[in-house]
């Protein structure tokens, strides 16, 4: 129950952050990706900032052990899977704006293209799901 | 290239990164678990991996928007003032969603798992995806917009 609470408060300051960002609008994502055009660079500022942020949390938690980290990348290599995967995955998002944690947020916003890009989205991480039916053990997907 | 200074949000992007990255170390310390949202949900779908933290994460997730909307016009306009798309666009919409499940699936991670948290743990395989998905998505878009206009 209370570990259910924490990753409801976790979820929901997720949603806030992505809403204040702005990165919940497609739109603004693609001025991103744009690179070659009229380049909005925001999206750079709201990964460094996170990821500022969450480089702490980390250090963190790397000094407490009552809590272990029990997910990690099931694979410690650079494979073919997860390059291909990341063009995929690439493209995806280029021609839609959305990526998996804005195109909820976005559902939740009541936007319908969002509800159409999670319907695609659930349907390949269906079609991609680990083959063995029990995935890899607690470290499998991270992302 | 031109920088859209009109559209650059520096102040709400740091802040907005600054949540994120809250969120993601309060599920790291809390529950021990990273903040990718492929993975958390790619594990939904499977029966065994539907944990309690898992949909209780995805609720937030959806339920954010409900509980900022009161102040959200006045801490993020753009937020509210979402593209339009036209029934013409279902296919490029859900062809799109179905390559970002597989490929995040097949990559282990998206944006926040590889993007925020990987990089935030300095592991060298979200860096290489970090590059390979931006890089793609750079393409695509320069492509797409030489071929139809841009995306949206």
């Amino acid at each position: 129950m209370k570990s259910a609470l924490s990753a409801l408060g976790a979820g929901l300051l997720f949603g806030a952050g992505l809403l204040v960002s702005g990165m919940a609008n497609p739109a603004k994502v693609i001025g991103f990706l744009d690179l070659g055009g009229h380049w909005d660079p925001s999206l750079a500022l709201v990964m460094a900032s996170a990821i500022a942020v969450s480089w702490l949390g980390v250090r963190f938690a790397a000094r407490r052990t009552e809590c272990p980290v029990e997910e990690g990348p099931a694979n410690t290599g650079i494979t073919r899977q997860l390059l291909g995967g990341s063009v995929l995955f690439g493209i995806g998002w280029g021609i839609t704006g959305f990526c998996p944690g804005p195109a909820v947020a976005a559902l939740g916003l009541g936007f319908w293209p969002a509800a159409i890009v999670v319907l695609g989205m659930v349907a390949g991480l269906w079609v991609g799901k680990p083959k063995t039916g029990a995935a890899a053990g607690p470290a499998t997907a991270t992302g | 290239m031109t920088i859209a200074w009109a559209e650059f949000t520096p102040w709400h992007s740091l802040a907005g990164g600054l949540l994120i990255g809250l969120a993601a170390s309060v599920l790291l310390l809390a529950n021990g678990k990273i903040a990718g949202i492929s993975g958390i949900l790619g594990n939904i779908l499977q029966r065994s991996g539907a944990e309690p933290w898992r949909l209780a994460f995805v609720a937030g997730l959806l339920l954010s928007p409900l509980v900022l909307l009161p102040v959200l016009s006045q801490l993020q306009p753009s937020a509210l003032v979402t593209p339009q798309f036209s029934i013409a666009d279902l296919l490029r919409l859900l062809a799109g969603g179905f390559l970002v499940g597989l490929g995040t699936r097949m990559a282990n991670g998206c944006t926040s798992g590889h993007g925020v948290c990987g990089l935030a743990r300095l592991s060298p395989r979200s860096l290489a995806a970090v590059l390979t998905f931006m890089l793609a998505g750079f393409v695509t878009v320069f492509l797409w917009r030489e071929s139809f206009g841009l995306p949206l």
